[in-house]
């Protein structure tokens, strides 16, 4: 059972503050519910490149790193689809210091030209040291481009293109800002060894006289119902032949999601898998394969994805794919294949709480999905999950229609 | 109003006392020492067993880590298949990774389970088979795997540089070519699983919510193991470093970075320098805040990131700096880096500079204890390297003693651009 406290700040600030005496650290962690997703289509990347620029410095302070890190901080940030998150760990008598470095770039960013001009340079090179310049590197983005038609999962975080980055202005930036990084559009995690009335007093200090701004209300399209399978071939510079397919899921808020978390741990979740056993093992038609998906908030995608054995035909490897798949909708799981699932889902939960850095980002992940308290709550609704529920999901999921393939073949 | 100008008040790192809470030692029945601590919130724990069976003492190019990974491919009473069954079942993850000098089988699991994990383990280390078509299958994907993998260019600069530093039939600088894969054999992986796991030498660590009976749980499934009593003794490589110091390769014609690695060889752990230049090194590279990434990435931005460190190697290493950036700014990367060093040793370091970084190592250290893995990993480090119980102590004292004068002095030691490798790999 993880404990927390929960209060707002009349700017609309949302504040958790989670104690554990048995550290001598504290954690921050800032999430604000903006992601790649919110982006204009044109200008996409931008969530992102953002998040490099929250640390050019802010309003009052030249320089987010440097008193962190004199303080004996360390601090990181990432963005998703969804959302951007920031977190930065510290000795607990040095909470204060991070109270006063985030609470600056929640008011105001200095919005220095120099930043701008270099973090976009800086995004270009992670672009290219993650996306182009390795093999398979733009899968996803072929894939998302395949699958979504409409909704904005159809572009990476990254961004849609180099070009989008590097046309990023000032004016785009403050207007970013402005719309998202407001306090009614962020929520405050403190864990560690701290107290919940030093946290309520720091709060209101420091984030207590942020003009609320105007609540962000997001309007995204919605992705159509897939009513025919897709198909991409492409043929690149890579060694191997490689088999993409994905298929829609249910957003991550529905119950059928924990469902789809057991279809691919079944599938590929360890060297008992079927996908891995039957494909790799047994009949050596792939060199590695896998079922995964992002956990995202909206309906997502579940993929299956593998590398060819050399000289394996990819139309034979994706129909033996095609049937394990319809194993599973036809006979379902055994009770042993449940139970050991439910068994590795509880044991991944308990590792996952171990350090209260986790602990923090989990509980503002949650909050952000309507209540904090499904930390302690979602075992339960994994141990809910029915064979029946498995067979029906797959049966729902695994349609040719709900289907996008991508063949992603090596030249040579 | 809140003058948001003025930093609150901090309590500076270094003044913290830091303590490592201690491990319990025991002894099997077979002479096996067990290193433990029992200590966190959750149920869980973590278990290592490390043989002395690195790729250091391997005949043959490759025959370590296929053993080693091996041995969770099939036993006399179950297959791969029913080993990882038995694994997963009980939501326990088995690893295991080679090594140079070591190899090692990690196990995670609840708590509540360890007694219905422990045996699979155990019959992996005594009683593993090496059917013919696991090793197939391994070589089938090793193979495929090193073909992804030679078409990335950071990839092949680690190779490369390694091979610079040691030399290619070093431990450290030799690296697997397709045909090594295809001539490894049933009979090789046999003979070296016999010598170095069987009759080998092996310590344990574990770690996390532990039963109190835990000595006698482990006596139980590895108090009788034939494994040596003696310290294997490791043996020497000889090092045949590379005279030419400057390369470029290569490797893919349309690339857009350039993978750039200098490397300059380093004694190793226990010498008097070291604790002294994890400081240096954190000031030059060693974290976000370094010379190198607030020039290079946070003035230039000619990089996504940019790192120096020590190697992770018991005997001599290797001092690295290590990025991938832009194409047409790969060279004045370099040059750069040269600058960098050229400050370093010309110019005192300022006493702001220097407590920013000593409190952030400590604030660093302080955060690493957050666990009994943690915890166990910093002894796990002291114990295998053979360094002095100490050692942790030491370098928290180094840490808050360095003096700037002594920086400069080991910069002109250590950072010297002609005893660096410079390679870049397009």
């Amino acid at each position: 059972m993880i404990h927390f406290d929960r209060f707002t700040l009349d700017n609309g600030l949302r504040v958790l503050v989670h104690e554990d005496k048995s550290t001598p650290m504290a954690v921050m962690n800032v999430l604000y519910d903006v992601g790649a997703k919110d982006e204009n289509p044109e200008k996409t990347g931008f969530a992102h490149l953002f998040e490099h620029l929250m640390f050019g410095g802010s309003k009052n302070i030249p320089s987010y790193d440097e008193p962190l890190q004199l303080a004996g901080g360390e601090n990181n940030a990432f963005t998703t689809n969804d959302l951007t998150n920031y977190y930065c760990q510290l000795p607990a008598e040095n909470i204060e210091t991070a109270f006063w470095l985030e609470s600056d770039r929640m008011l105001s960013l200095a919005f220095s030209k120099k930043s701008l001009e270099v973090q976009r340079k800086v995004v270009c090179e992670e672009f290219k040291e993650h996306y182009i310049n390795k093999p398979y590197g733009d899968v996803w983005h072929k894939m998302r481009n395949l699958a979504y038609t409409t909704h904005p999962y159809k572009w990476m975080t990254i961004g849609a293109s180099l070009q989008h980055v590097e046309d990023a202005t000032l004016d785009d930036v403050k207007a970013f800002f402005y719309k998202h990084y407001t306090p009614c559009n962020a929520i405050l995690v403190v864990a560690g060894n701290i107290e919940t009335s030093q946290i309520k007093t720091l709060s209101e200090k420091w984030f207590g006289d942020i003009p609320a701004g105007t609540k962000y209300n997001r309007n995204l399209p919605i992705e159509p119902k897939q009513i025919a399978a897709r198909h991409l071939e492409v043929t690149e510079k890579v060694p191997l032949d490689a088999l993409y397919k994905c298929w829609h899921i249910s957003p991550r808020m529905d119950d059928r999601y924990y469902t789809t978390e057991f279809i691919s741990d079944i599938l590929s979740g360890g060297g008992s898998s079927r996908l891995f056993q039957s494909l790799v093992k047994e009949q050596k038609l792939f060199s590695n394969i896998e079922c995964y998906h992002f956990g995202s908030t909206d309906a997502g995608l579940i993929t299956i994805e593998g590398k060819l054995v050399k000289g394996v035909d990819i139309k034979m490897a994706e129909s033996a794919v095609m049937k394990e798949i319809k194993k599973l909708q036809e006979d379902g799981v055994s009770t042993a294949e449940l139970e050991k699932v439910k068994n590795k889902a509880e044991s991944a939960m308990a590792f996952e709480d171990m350090s209260i850095m986790n602990r923090a980002s989990s509980i503002a992940m949650y909050e952000l999905l309507g209540d904090a308290n499904l930390i302690n709550t979602e075992l339960s609704k994994y141990q809910a999950v029915t064979a029946e529920a498995i067979q029906k999901e797959c049966r729902i999921i695994f349609n040719e229609n709900n289907c996008n393939t991508l063949y992603y073949l090596s030249d040579n | 109003m809140i003058n948001r100008k003025i930093a609150p008040v901090i309590k500076d790192a270094i003044d913290y006392s830091l303590a490592l809470k201690p491990f319990q030692h025991s002894i099997l029945n077979n002479g096996i020492n067990i290193y433990s601590i029992n200590a966190g919130a959750q149920e869980v724990f973590q278990m290592e067993l490390v043989f002395y069976a690195g790729n250091c003492f391997e005949l043959q190019k490759g025959v370590a880590a296929a053993t080693n990974f091996l041995l969770k491919n099939g036993t006399l009473n179950k297959s791969a298949f029913e080993i990882n069954e038995s694994f997963d079942y009980y939501g326990g993850y088995c690893n295991r990774a080679c090594y140079n000098e070591t190899s090692v089988i990690s196990l995670h699991g609840l708590t509540k389970h360890m007694e219905k994990l422990l045996p699979v383990v155990k019959e992996m280390i005594t009683e593993a088979t090496f059917p013919q078509n696991e090793l197939d299958v391994y070589q089938q994907n090793a193979k495929q795997r090193l073909k992804v993998n030679l078409q990335k260019a950071e990839f092949v600069a680690g190779r490369l540089i390694d091979s610079y530093v040691y030399g290619d039939a070093h431990p450290y600088g030799v690296y697997t070519n397709p045909t090594d894969i295809d001539a490894l054999s049933i009979d090789a992986c046999k003979k070296f699983y016999q010598q170095y796991y069987i009759n080998g030498h092996c310590k344990i660590f574990i770690s996390g919510k532990l039963p109190d009976n835990i000595h006698d749980i482990l006596n139980c499934f590895f108090g009788d193991l034939s494994t040596s009593v003696n310290e294997i003794i490791i043996p020497k490589a000889t090092l045949s470093p590379a005279f030419e110091k400057k390369y470029r390769i290569q490797n893919d014609n349309t690339a857009v970075q350039g993978a750039i690695r200098l490397a300059t060889p380093f004694p190793n752990r226990h010498h008097p320098d070291f604790k002294e230049i994890m400081v240096v090194n954190t000031l030059f590279g060693g974290f976000f805040g370094s010379r190198l990434m607030n020039n290079i990435r946070e003035d230039k931005g000619y990089t996504y990131g940019i790192y120096s460190y020590i190697q992770n190697h018991m005997q001599e290493t290797a001092w690295i700096i290590s990025t991938e950036a832009g194409k047409d700014v790969s060279e004045t990367t370099i040059q750069e880096v040269y600058k960098e060093m050229k400050i370093l040793r010309e110019e005192k370091v300022t006493d702001d500079e220097l407590l920013l970084v000593r409190n952030y190592m400590i604030g660093g250290i302080l955060g690493e204890l957050d666990g009994p893995f943690q915890i166990m990993a910093k002894w796990k480090n002291i114990i295998i390297n053979n360094l002095d119980e100490n050692y942790f102590y030491n370098s928290i004292d180094t840490i808050k003693n360095i003096t700037s004068e002594r920086i400069t002095e080991l910069a002109n030691k250590y950072l010297r651009p002609d005893e660096f490798y410079e390679l870049v790999v397009y």
